[in-house]
């Protein structure tokens, strides 16, 4: 298949954009084509809800609000200038961690003898946000509150 | 006559079958063709929601509405797209022109992939998909980039606020609706859409997931109208505050797009509120399906019946989900606009809550009818 190759190549051109783009606007664009091109290949490999969850978590969650962030400050493109080497050992490091201990191990760990810890560490997140919601809805008497409107 | 044309059929299927190489070819093509055929429905449609809009609009304010252009005026808005299209295309200075162009694509080319999995009737669907409706979930999030992208690139204060808003109100009420689908999607114990509509079949309207879901069906189709942008939740066009929100600096046929766009997610929106909650394409009174098709088998007219089937499904599925249209049509003109921050509240603290207590009154449900 010819897609096997493209769409692998095409992920990988655009993470090396997302790292070396000056614009950090464009740099965050740039991260969108990544889990699509990843995503583009999960269908074809019969994992057909996978491809849609990465697409909701990676494009409809982390873009949108990474670019949310990253658009409001107005940044001054000619002041970046950085050392492409900088960060490299923290880079090297990880990636050799992900290299040499067996991720397919972990993998067939965690949906397997763990899947149910494994999607109860899920609702963290889902109290997080009923946390946040309740921290906005409840009037106490004690607490200060701006009165904006 | 007959005789000859039957002769013709035989020798051209002997002629595609000896060129072996082509079927894959005409396979493809004939894919091709099923999508034309689509989208140019499609964008019919828009075009005649568009004229129902105005003369609706214009029937509650006591006007006449368009009417020049063709009887009733119903080529005005075939006319006002022409001209759209004929406009100047105008980049403004100082704006990034690649996210300027390729922001109004991105809006709008998730909203036709999504029509892949409506099914009009029994077998007019373009794909049949397991994941049917979080497909629509799933691709519909994409869409707040492309209104982020067209705001960042205009370079006009207005038109980045208009972005900005637009993408935070889709993302906060696109929860409530996955929500809502994961609850229909529960009930049927399939996210296909052809399933769930299957599934609403007994008993005509009785069968109706409107009866199972009271509570999801009103979220659905307030967070369907927010998410439409559509009046009162439509923010980010605010012309009071925001002049046209990230449509400002756009015109001719990128403007146009965007206009379309809008339109076309309406009409997926009621066409998935007639899907999930109103039995799609299946006749609402009851046991009718089964006695016209004993009456066509009885008196031997299985054949008409056949090519009269699809005819009436797509007819009530489109019925039933212009009834929602008229529904949003008049709620533009009835309700005023709601400000940014209840809009905020209505999304986060209202809609989400229930929401979430739906679907775990559905699973429980689910959980105790199992047991």
């Amino acid at each position: 298949m010819l897609l096997f190759d493209v769409s692998p190549g095409m992920a990988l051109v655009s993470a090396v954009t997302v790292i070396r783009a000056k614009n950090p606007v464009h740099s965050v664009l740039f991260f969108i084509p990544v889990p699509r091109n990843t995503s583009g290949l999960l269908p074809l490999s019969g994992l057909d809800f996978f491809a849609m969850i990465f697409l909701v978590v990676h494009i409809g969650a982390i873009a949108v609000s990474l670019s949310f962030v990253v658009m409001m400050p107005d940044t001054k493109i000619a002041e970046i200038h950085e050392n492409i080497l900088r960060y490299f050992p923290v880079g090297g490091i990880i990636g050799l961690i992900f290299r040499w201990t067996n991720l397919e191990t972990l993998g067939n760990l965690l949906y397997t003898n763990y899947s149910v810890p494994f999607l109860v560490s899920s609702l963290i997140s889902l109290v997080a946000m009923i946390g946040a919601i309740v921290l906005t809805i409840h009037k106490s008497t004690k607490v200060k509150r701006q009165d904006v409107f | 006559m007959t005789n000859i044309i039957k002769i013709s059929e035989k020798e051209l299927a002997q002629f595609f079958n000896e060129l072996k190489i082509i079927t894959t070819f005409s396979e493809s093509i004939w894919i091709l063709a099923y999508t034309l055929t689509l989208v140019l429905v499609v964008t019919t449609g828009v075009l005649v929601i568009v004229w129902l809009e105005r003369k609706i609009s214009a029937g509650v304010q006591q006007r006449i509405g368009p009417e020049y252009a063709g009887p009733l005026g119903i080529i005005q808005s075939l006319a006002d797209g022409i001209k759209l299209l004929l406009k100047e295309d105008i980049i403004p200075a100082g704006s990034n022109a690649w996210l300027f162009t390729i922001g109004p694509a991105i809006v709008v080319i998730p909203v036709f992939l999504t029509y892949l999995v409506i099914p009009f009737g029994q077998n007019i669907i373009l794909a049949n998909l397991n994941i049917g409706v979080f497909f629509w979930i799933a691709i519909s999030s994409v869409v707040p980039l492309g209104l982020l992208m067209s705001g960042y690139g205009s370079n006009n204060k207005y038109s980045f606020l208009g972005g900005l808003r637009a993408a935070a109100q889709s993302i906060s009420y696109e929860i409530p609706l996955a929500l809502c689908v994961l609850s229909i999607s529960l009930l049927s114990g399939s996210l296909s859409t052809v399933d769930i509509v299957e599934i609403q079949s007994k008993y005509g309207f009785l069968s109706w997931n409107v009866w199972r879901q009271p509570i999801g069906f009103i979220v659905f189709l307030i967070s369907s109208l927010a998410e439409c942008e559509r009046l009162p939740f439509d923010l980010p066009e605010a012309e009071e505050e925001l002049v046209a929100g990230y449509q400002t600096e756009y015109s001719g046929i990128k403007f146009a797009l965007f206009y379309v766009g809008s339109y076309l997610n309406l009409l997926i929106s009621s066409l998935f509120v007639t899907i999930l909650y109103l039995g799609g394409w299946k006749s609402s009174i009851p046991f009718v399906e089964n006695f016209i098709q004993n009456i066509s088998i009885n008196y031997g007219i299985n054949e008409s019946f056949d090519v009269l089937k699809p005819v009436l499904d797509i007819f009530t599925t489109l019925s039933k989900s212009y009834l929602f249209l008229f529904i949003s049509i008049l709620t533009r003109r009835t309700l005023p606009r709601v400000r940014i921050d209840q809009l905020l509240d209505l999304g986060w603290k209202f809609l989400l809550p229930i929401a979430l207590g739906n679907l775990l009154l559905t699973a429980s449900f689910q959980i105790l009818s199992i047991n």
